[in-house]
């Protein structure tokens, strides 16, 4: 994708060297705006691609030789173990489990978060007075981290007791107080991470679908009403088949976004005291986290980290390839 | 839907008005509970009876955050903003100027070095902290601010957003430019630069935010309570067995509300942001 820059056009080459050599051959003329080129380029480019080979390529390499090492509490190579870590970790319970339950938070949250962030941004467009308050009110959840929303949910919403928010409002409907995040049968503590998570992100996902929605000529509505056209059918016929590529973009997001879990889990369930043993649940972040900075084992984070890279990658590729199909005709 | 598409529009739009109203309450109330229990002290907060705003108000919540030591919370709010105000603007302008020089600087091998800039694009943010930190704890960045702050100034994303800019900026502009004597950098400078304001507000706004909210890598390289930020301190007395409620919920306010402001200020650059970019993770 994305390969070739465009040529460089004829002008800057022409335009670029009259002044400074009068009358060059076509080499000199070459050459000399060539090498000035070269250090205009290095200036501007160099720090991010500096910055970019170190963080991103060297980091990538040596952790990948990592995982191949047995490395618990050094980040040295040298002692080879093969794919050890890798048998390891595939073999560890504890992480196959992980990956089941962000693969089951994902098919939960990310329909849930698609038809809400749909459904508000249809809302939002369609109003005629206070539209900019609307989007405001929806779109600035997204400027509370993850840990603050935690605390709120965790402490004030879904504290378990009969005076807390949930509670409260499950008494009008004759429900019993229960701990939210304790009761693991049934597990109620998915609607915690899901209500959380969908106030964090459903303004977010909103501006994109809104930004496709403006997108959309509104000839198209008017001659479909023109045919008669209401409600649903413009909804299904015109709205959601010209959304087709925010769709795709956004339910990208939101699974790369939801594989990579982590901050909520972890401030909702971890204790001071026992860490996240206690925890009904963990992500595949959570895993790593604990392997990498609580056992110090680098070699087996190293493995994880590509294990899990590889996943979200394939998925993205095969649901780029699967919805791409049949882009052109757009 | 289905039931409201026969309704006369009068009907209709009553509905929707009242769907909004609704809406919005739910979307907003949890900001009013946040300063609510901000201001309350622990016995009202855990009373069985509800009350919907502190009969007396305890402001004292929000001076005990930097009185008390322990909390540390003015050192770590003052880490966030350190991290924050030089990542936004250090970030965004290395993104633009590699964006400037991958779409305008004709030197052979260009197209190599914006796929080996692609290609990253490819590697999930969070996933990779492992990595990270090995790079970042060789070179001693454990528990320092720069540790912090060094692997998220380099964004790909943004250059390939600036590059697609320059791409289409018109080339009339740099030509006259050049005419008066300008180079390359110059050019980048006086021309390019100049007129990259809201492309800059965006992506710089959005920088910040990911920056102050962030979490995991904050977690992973700052542990020793000096490099906390503030999103650390928080999170360190929410998972600790701390009592004190309301200071939590103090905190918690002090971190969010610069953020609001600013989502309250510079909104049309926020939502212009997320619009062409879509970014994040």
């Amino acid at each position: 994708m994305m390969k070739s820059a465009p040529p460089p056009t004829l002008h800057h080459e022409r335009v670029g060297c009259p002044a400074a050599e009068p009358r060059g051959t076509a080499p000199v003329r070459r050459t000399r705006p060539d090498r000035r080129a070269w250090g205009a380029f290095a200036l501007l480019a160099g720090p991010l691609l500096i910055g970019l080979g170190l963080f991103k390529y060297v980091a990538i390499g040596w952790s990948f030789l990592l995982s191949l090492s047995e490395a618990r509490g050094t980040i040295a190579l040298g002692h080879w173990v093969g794919l050890d870590n890798y048998r390891t970790l595939l073999s560890d319970a504890v992480f196959r489990k992980s990956l089941g339950q962000i693969l089951l938070f994902t098919v939960f949250i990310v329909p849930v978060t698609f038809a809400a962030s749909l459904g508000l941004a249809l809302l939002v467009h369609r109003i005629r007075r206070g539209r900019a308050v609307l989007r405001t009110a929806f779109l600035i959840p997204a400027a509370v981290s993850y840990v603050a929303a935690s605390l709120l949910w965790k402490m004030s919403l879904f504290n378990g007791l009969p005076s807390g928010i949930a509670n409260t409002v499950g008494g009008w409907f004759g429900m019993d107080a229960v701990p939210w995040l304790q009761t693991t049968s049934p597990p109620l503590y998915w609607v915690v991470l899901i209500t959380l998570r969908l106030w964090l992100q459903v303004g977010f996902y909103m501006v994109l679908f809104l930004a496709g929605l403006q997108g959309i000529p509104k000839e198209m509505y008017e001659a479909a009403a023109l045919d008669g056209a209401t409600g649903l059918r413009l909804l299904r016929r015109i709205t959601l088949p010209m959304l087709r590529n925010t769709s795709v973009a956004v339910l990208m997001l939101q699974f790369i976004a939801a594989f990579q879990a982590f901050d909520e889990f972890y401030n909702l369930f971890n204790s001071g005291l026992s860490g996240s043993a206690a925890a009904p649940i963990r992500t595949p972040l959570g895993y790593l986290y604990d392997t990498a900075m609580g056992s110090q084992n680098y070699g087996l984070g190293s493995a994880g980290a590509f294990v899990l890279t590889a996943l979200i990658v394939g998925v993205t590729l095969i649901q780029g390839r699967l919805t791409g199909f049949g882009k052109g005709e757009e | 839907m289905a039931t409201t598409r026969q309704l006369p529009p009068v009907v209709r739009r009553s509905v929707r008005g009242l769907m909004a109203g609704l809406l919005t309450v739910l979307f907003l109330a949890p900001f009013y509970l946040m300063l609510r229990n901000a201001l309350m002290d622990t016995q009202g907060l855990t009373s069985p009876d509800w009350t919907w705003w502190p009969s007396t108000m305890h402001w004292e919540n929000f001076t005990s955050l930097f009185s008390d030591p322990a909390l540390n919370m003015g050192q770590a709010l003052g880490n966030s903003l350190l991290v924050a105000a030089i990542t936004a603007p250090v970030s965004t302008l290395l993104a633009s100027a590699a964006g400037y020089a991958l779409a305008r600087i004709p030197i052979p091998g260009r197209g190599v070095l914006l796929a080996l800039v692609v290609a990253t694009l490819m590697i999930p943010g969070s996933v990779t902290f492992v990595p990270t930190f090995v790079v970042v704890g060789s070179m001693g960045g454990v528990n320092t601010l720069w540790g912090i702050i060094a692997p998220g100034l380099f964004n790909p994303f943004a250059v390939l957003l600036f590059r697609n800019f320059y791409l289409q900026f018109p080339s009339e502009i740099e030509e006259a430019g050049r005419l008066d004597g300008l180079g390359w950098l110059g050019l980048y400078r006086r021309i390019a630069l100049p007129s990259s304001g809201a492309m800059l507000a965006s992506l710089g706004a959005l920088a910040f935010i990911d920056s102050w909210n962030a979490f995991l890598w904050p977690l992973v390289i700052g542990q020793d309570p000096s490099a906390w930020t503030a999103q650390i301190a928080l999170s360190t007395f929410l998972t600790s067995q701390t009592i004190n409620l309301p200071g939590l919920f103090a905190g918690a306010v002090v971190t969010i509300a610069p953020l609001v402001a600013m989502f309250l200020v510079a909104q049309r650059y926020i939502v212009e942001g997320i619009a062409t970019s879509g970014l994040k993770g």
